[in-house]
């Protein structure tokens, strides 16, 4: 490699990387600030923390939050995996050109669109039965659904992309049934990426302020929207703390799931060099 | 007797679509025609009605009068409003324009780093991916919070200038367009690093060193095949950075200064602060017609890129 050009690759990674962690390293360390004051160190202390969890209220909106990106991972990963399923595996039929793209336009769509647009449906349908007439749980997690679907479904069809499709139809030729073919074989090949569809669902979920604004009724208070009412006041230690455990789980997690996936990745290849070894040598 | 029955009653079910492969197809299909393209019909219909007090707070669009008569009401002042106030086009340019230039400058130091992570080693490249995705996984709402930490006329930036006695008094960033650019640049760059690195990723080095055995500087092997070829890439990133950038409201809301327009933002304020939600739809459905071509370009791209996708 050139010398000249890998020493401005090099420092354009080092300027980037400093540029995405310094922000995200200043709350860290702040957060362990004794002073409120962001200006001057008062010396390390963890009493941000212990202010934290007195705040019951945040702690409700924690609480709520997480349901909801709960309930919307697991929804998300049902229809969205069903639907990469369907544009990876299941060829032409009508009305695919009409899915593909109902599916990619919500990952770049503006999310005070999406908001609107998902509030008003809530308030035309309000007076049908079935639908909820309050708003605020069942609302979010269904708008939540419909928004992070799209990540689920893209992050399968990927995966299903790059799978041999050989195997399914060898358990087809054999005379297993589609559901069973399915659950036995296309399952566990794309569980990993079923498994990071989940996670991106529940973080996108977790973190949503524009469309839960609009989809939650005026008692709803998701820790979202908690943080941005005290931010627009300024900045507060609390939120320090807070944002330091929400960088530290995450962390904590998409390491676990790399490293775990990246196993599970070798064990399949493993696997697959041995299926293929035994081929040959029959 | 129980076979023919279940031939007779499944060759029913199959003409009107319902086989096991037909209700698959329809889980995602029916979730998405409601609760995306439907919601859309109805922006549209309430973008042509008039505010009222009350629940909903917008006039229905047809009434019944008299015995026969279906009375349909488009008021098309909404749309009128938009035209004749300046204001709501002078969100629409400044948006653009600050989608545009934030665009740009996520291409500017994307690039180079996505183009680094490409060339570098495979054991070190997992973690530099990991790395890029990291922020991606963390709290959007944190990370701009962050920002207003280093911004403020008492944060750490101006605190470090101030001490190293490069400044004096402290440079107001805070609620400026600097610092609305450099939160959206900051939030979005993950999203044109990931598809500019996947696509450079794929890129077959043997060409570059013919061009280089040829005679050609490695700037202008560079200018010739890398650039071109990684045009899907370039493209596809920009659109996932311009799109939801021109909608953007929490960060000029967080960091911009309050005369800073942005669409999102006046779409909010309609919303919200005026219950104005003819308005407000009005908005929405002339976004979305500035934004028709570039959600149709990162659809083609897309969808090519998930149809051909089967190499790696």
């Amino acid at each position: 490699m050139n010398g000249r050009r890998s020493t401005f690759l090099l420092s354009a990674l080092v300027f980037g990387f400093a540029f995405l962690y310094i922000p995200i390293l200043s709350v860290i360390v702040y957060s362990f600030n004794e002073s409120r004051l962001v200006t001057v160190w008062g010396g390390f202390s963890t009493k941000w923390y212990g202010e934290l969890f007195r705040d019951r209220q945040m702690l409700q909106g924690v609480w709520l939050s997480l349901r909801i990106a709960a309930v919307t991972a697991t929804g998300a990963v049902f229809v969205g995996t069903i639907a990469g399923l369907v544009l990876a595996r299941f060829g032409r039929f009508r009305g695919r050109t009409m899915l593909a793209g109902m599916v990619t336009a919500p990952l770049v769509m503006p999310e005070v669109i999406t908001g609107l647009s998902l509030l008003l449906l809530f308030v035309a349908f309000a007076p049908l039965p079935l639908v909820p007439d309050q708003r605020g749980f069942s609302t979010i997690a269904i708008a939540h659904i419909t928004l992070t679907l799209s990540y689920v479904t893209v992050v399968v069809q990927s995966r299903l992309s790059t799978m041999d499709e050989s195997l399914e139809e060898a358990a087809m030729d054999l005379g297993a049934r589609p559901l069973k073919v399915f659950l036995l074989i296309t399952l566990p090949i794309i569980a990993p990426a079923i498994m990071s569809g989940w996670l991106l669902a529940f973080t996108l979920s977790l973190d949503d302020l524009v469309i839960a604004s609009f989809a939650a009724g005026p008692q709803t208070n998701t820790l979202p929207m908690m943080i941005f009412s005290k931010v627009r006041l300024g900045v507060t230690p609390e939120i320090n703390a807070l944002a330091t455990l929400m960088v530290g789980v995450v962390t904590i997690f998409v390491i676990a799931a790399g490293v775990l996936m990246a196993r599970q990745e070798r064990l399949r290849r493993r696997d697959v060099q041995m299926a293929q070894a035994a081929g040959g040598t029959l | 007797m129980s076979t023919s029955t279940y031939r007779w009653s499944s060759g029913v079910l199959r003409r009107i679509g319902l086989t096991g492969r037909g209700i698959v197809i329809a889980v995602p299909w029916i979730w998405l025609l409601l609760f995306f393209l439907i919601p859309f019909i109805i922006v549209l219909k309430i973008s042509f009605a008039d505010t009222r007090l009350g629940v909903p707070p917008y006039t229905p669009l047809w009434e019944w009068t008299g015995e026969n008569y279906l009375q349909l009401k488009l008021n098309i002042q909404n749309y009128l409003f938009l035209a004749r106030d300046s204001l709501y086009l002078d969100a629409f340019l400044s948006s653009l324009k600050v989608a545009s230039v934030s665009t740009l400058f996520c291409l500017l130091i994307g690039y180079p780093m996505a183009y680094g992570i490409a060339r570098a080693s495979a054991s070190w490249r997992n973690t530099l991916l990991l790395l890029i995705v990291l922020p991606f996984w963390t709290s959007f709402l944190v990370r701009v919070y962050a920002w207003i930490g280093l911004l403020r006329n008492n944060g750490l930036i101006n605190n470090v200038l101030m001490g190293l006695g490069i400044i004096d008094e402290p440079i107001v960033m805070m609620q400026t367009d600097f610092a609305m650019y450099i939160g959206i640049v900051y939030s979005y760059l993950p999203f044109m690093i990931l598809p500019l690195y996947s696509n450079l990723e794929k890129h077959d080095n043997t060409l570059l060193e013919a061009a280089v055995d040829l005679g050609a500087t490695p700037f202008r092997a560079f200018l010739r095949i890398t650039l071109p070829l990684s045009m899907p890439g370039i493209i596809a990133g920009s659109m996932l950075v311009f799109i939801p950038a021109v909608g953007e409201f929490v960060i000029p809301r967080l960091l911009g200064g309050t005369d800073s327009l942005m669409i999102g933002r006046v779409l909010w304020d309609e919303f919200f602060s005026n219950r104005n939600w003819p308005g407000a739809s009005a908005v929405a459905i002339m976004l979305l017609l500035v934004l028709v071509l570039p959600i149709m370009i990162f659809q083609k791209y897309q969808t090519q890129e998930a149809g051909g996708g089967g190499h790696r």
